[in-house]
């Protein structure tokens, strides 16, 4: 197998077949974006981990996905799509997933970036092996309910028998424009008009990442390969071979739907479940709380609870086993605590995640903050971020993707300690993000600290 | 011998608000005793039993104050109440009758000097030169910010003032204690006058004004940020003089004064330079530095507190931490796990979101 490029991700892809011994395949995309280095707003977490594997609500991102996909009948394969070098954790995580969901779970590392629609239509033959009547694409950094058998059960009942299903949710007017807008028809669904990414407003119902295919799509896909070699030998006289300007770098959001729409083959489910975005670290937090929430409907066993003995638990928390936390701490909402922590007294978290190894001292305060694997916070000290979640009175809203600068300043943003930091004790650390490796000797506030 | 002195208090002591909004400057506890007290008590000390209190703002809580203080230490203690102002020695002459009536020499101060008070060491300068008028001097770094005094190394004698020097003329400023013979209230009309500007220069002029070296620490406490300096300097004396009113022990580090009525929790770290008063709790897991807690306050669990000034009845919320200068007002709510950063919060407020940068809070 390949190495990882740390910044590049993997597409899954779920495929089924049509009879009840169904080889269910899902295709989950690691997404890449046009520059290699687009993961940076997972930075400085993703030195450590490839995002995909970033722990939200306890457990990698990618499990959430797995999880799903488990659940619906027949799923016999996932295919991990992406331009990532296979490293030492997402093979690990691979095997552990195939034990634990006795499914087949494969990596498929594309030659180049090849966008969501190029990388599946270069592994079409692998996709449609075993003939499955349908598959499911989904983007690894999103957080969701996943409601793939709705959308199954949504597909055989609207439009044609071989359209292709996108799952769609509204957002608010203004945020609708940060997103793939769908207009549809309201009585059958169907996807008349997309944009990715409007300068104006479209229509506040926007694409998920989630989405419902059938072999058919590869047809589709192909007539814009066709096409795009062409124009490039019309104006380039040769066939380029590096990045966006390949013919086979194909987006299926810009390339594809916005092709497809109005032409009574693409059609759109809408879900009233939740879903975000996980672009930058304090998304990571905001799906942390989401999925926490599903906890007690998924995972109850996942929640932690008020124990003699126990910290002080307000809220939704996971904690990992191998934690040790002092009975005087006081934990949550929204907290996730990793593998062989370590809490002392009066220790106060909240909305924040806690990495595997950390160490809290004594009376520390950890608030809108993600701790680094191995970091330590002395004692009485203070690390405290901005949280940048969506407007609570606004059912539609989304989280915002932050931009890391405003008006020359560093936008208040959630506190990020990367691996093996030390903040000393009785500090403030607050908005800051902290590289790895630092050993700090007094506090600090707005500060990107390298 | 029955001698007076004149203190300059003033009138609403703007510039310790929030305080000052509860409670008149002078009452305002500095090192868990009234700022008026450290210089009445002093005064006593060295004779003195009869004081006078200029005042521009009249307050009944400090009339009834007064009250009590004249039975406790049987002097007498009057208020001069000036109804328009009359600067720094307009009130003298306001004064004079009660001043006047014989012929000893009186103490005149500014109302937010602290100092290890020299008032017999003064009186006996000043009857050894046997001119009109000591001022008390001390030496500060930067002599510059404030009016520097010329003056004689050997005998005191004041050559003349300069406010603001851009060169280096002296390091000695107007510490803000002063003696005078009942003749040099001659020199003061009244009306709005000047001390510094209008009669110092004149006695100087004349020979008839000396200067006395302060020993030892000085601090004008008119402000929170000075405030809070003077306290440390204050406690340090203490550590010298008194050492056995400190509170030592486990979780106690450096200079810290503790009234016998507060109850502090475990795991604290309480120090070095921290006031507390009377009936004021500190609960477990408590981190405080360079602060003064007033009376009745209560400061929560795991909380961390370094450069604060905590009004009386406060409650200060679990994990807070609070820095640079913040001073609350009386009876002023932190919620739990806030961070405030110099933050100036009037009295009766609740505090539900966090300072991060320095502001008032109205």
């Amino acid at each position: 197998m390949c190495e990882f490029n740390l910044n590049c991700y993997a597409h899954v892809i779920l495929c089924f077949e049509k009879c009840y011994t169904n080889k269910v395949v899902i295709i989950i995309f690691l997404k890449i974006f046009k520059h290699c280095f687009s993961g940076t707003r997972f930075r400085p977490l993703s030195f450590e981990v490839p995002k995909p594997l970033f722990p939200v609500a306890g457990v990698p991102m990618l499990q959430h996905h797995i999880e799903a996909c488990a659940k619906v009948p027949n799923m016999k394969e996932i295919l991990l799509i992406g331009f990532y070098q296979p490293n030492e954790e997402l093979n690990r995580f691979l095997l552990n997933a195939q034990q634990e969901f006795k499914i087949s779970i494969r990596y498929l590392q594309e030659y180049a970036a090849l966008g969501t629609g190029g990388g599946i239509y270069h592994f079409r033959d692998q996709i449609v092996s075993g003939s499955p009547e349908a598959f499911f694409v989904l983007n690894a950094d999103v957080c969701s309910a996943f409601p793939l058998t709705e959308m199954l059960s949504f597909q055989k009942e609207h439009g044609e028998p071989n359209s292709f299903v996108i799952l769609g949710t509204t957002a608010n007017r203004k945020q609708s424009m940060n997103y793939g807008c769908i207009v549809e028809n309201e009585e059958s669904n169907e996807v008349l008009h997309y944009v990715e990414k409007p300068s104006t407003f479209v229509s506040d119902i926007i694409n998920c990442g989630i989405y419902l295919f059938n072999p058919d799509i590869f047809q589709h896909i192909g007539a814009v390969f066709q096409k795009n070699q062409q124009d490039m030998l019309l104006l380039l006289g040769t066939e380029p071979t590096n990045g966006w300007h390949r013919a086979e770098a194909i987006r299926l959001e810009q390339d594809i739907f916005t092709a497809l729409a109005g032409q009574g083959k693409l059609y759109v489910y809408k879900t009233l479940s939740f879903w975000s975005q996980i672009k930058s670290a304090g998304s990571a937090i905001y799906a942390s709380r989401l999925y926490l929430n599903q906890y007690h409907t998924t995972h109850p066993e996942r929640l932690a609870s008020n124990k003699e003995g126990g910290p002080k638990i307000t809220g939704n928390v996971y904690i990992h086993p191998t934690a040790n936390i002092d009975p005087t701490a006081v934990l949550g909402p929204n907290v996730s605590i990793g593998t062989g922590v370590t809490i002392g007294a009066g220790v106060r978290v909240r909305e924040s995640i806690i990495l595997h190894g950390a160490n809290l001292q004594d009376h520390c305060c950890v608030l809108n903050s993600i701790v680094g694997w191995d970091s330590t916070i002395g004692k009485w000290a203070r690390v405290e971020g901005t949280p940048s979640d969506p407007n609570p009175n606004d059912p539609y809203a989304k989280i915002d993707s932050e931009t890391l600068f405003r008006e020359g300043k560093l936008t208040p943003s959630i506190t990020i300690l990367g691996c093996n930091v030390t903040i000393p004790s009785e500090v403030i650390i607050l908005n800051s993000i902290v590289l790895p490796h630092k050993d700090l000797n007094r506090g600090f506030k707005n500060q990107i600290i390298l | 011998i029955i001698m007076k002195a004149l203190i300059l208090v003033g009138g609403y002591g703007t510039r310790l608000r929030p305080l000052t909004l509860s409670v008149p400057k002078p009452l305002v506890e500095f090192c868990n005793k009234p700022i008026l007290l450290h210089q009445v008590e002093a005064l006593v000390k060295a004779g003195v039993d009869h004081v006078v209190l200029a005042v521009s703002y009249m307050s009944e809580l400090l009339e009834r104050e007064m009250r009590v203080q004249e039975q406790r230490l049987g002097i007498r203690i009057s208020l001069s109440h000036e109804k328009e102002p009359l600067g720094t020695a307009g009130p003298l002459a306001l004064a004079r009758d009660l001043l006047n009536d014989d012929s000893e020499p009186f103490f005149v101060l500014n109302s937010d000097v602290i100092c290890d008070f020299p008032f017999k060491d003064l009186l006996q300068f000043h009857r050894n030169h046997g001119k009109e008028g000591t001022i008390v001097v001390t030496r500060v770094e930067e002599p510059s910010k404030y009016g520097v005094v010329v003056y004689e190394a050997d005998s005191g004698r004041i050559h003349r003032f300069v406010e603001k020097p851009q060169v280096f003329v002296s390091n000695k400023i107007n510490a803000g204690m002063y003696i005078f013979n009942p003749s040099m209230l001659s020199r003061i009309q009244l009306r709005p006058t000047s001390i510094e500007k209008e009669i110092f220069p004149v006695m100087a002029g004349e020979g008839q004004l000396y200067a006395m070296e302060l020993q030892g620490f000085w601090m004008d406490i008119g402000q929170p940020k000075d405030f809070l300096t003077g306290m440390c300097m204050y406690l340090q004396s203490v550590r010298q003089h008194a050492p056995e009113r400190l509170r030592t022990g486990p979780g106690f580090l450096g200079n810290v004064l503790v009234d016998p009525t507060a109850q502090i929790g475990e795991n604290c770290t309480i120090g070095p330079n921290v006031t507390i008063g009377a009936g004021v709790v500190v609960e477990d897991g408590v981190r405080i530095k360079r602060c003064t807690v007033l009376k009745g306050s209560r400061v929560r669990s795991h909380s961390w507190l370094e450069s604060c000034i905590v009004g009386w009845s406060s409650s200060v919320g679990q994990w807070v931490r609070m820095e640079n200068v913040t001073v609350l007002g009386e009876d002023v709510i932190v919620n739990d796990e806030l961070y405030l950063n110099g933050a100036n919060v009037l009295p009766h407020k609740s505090i539900n979101e966090s300072v991060p940068e320095p502001r008032i809070i109205m």
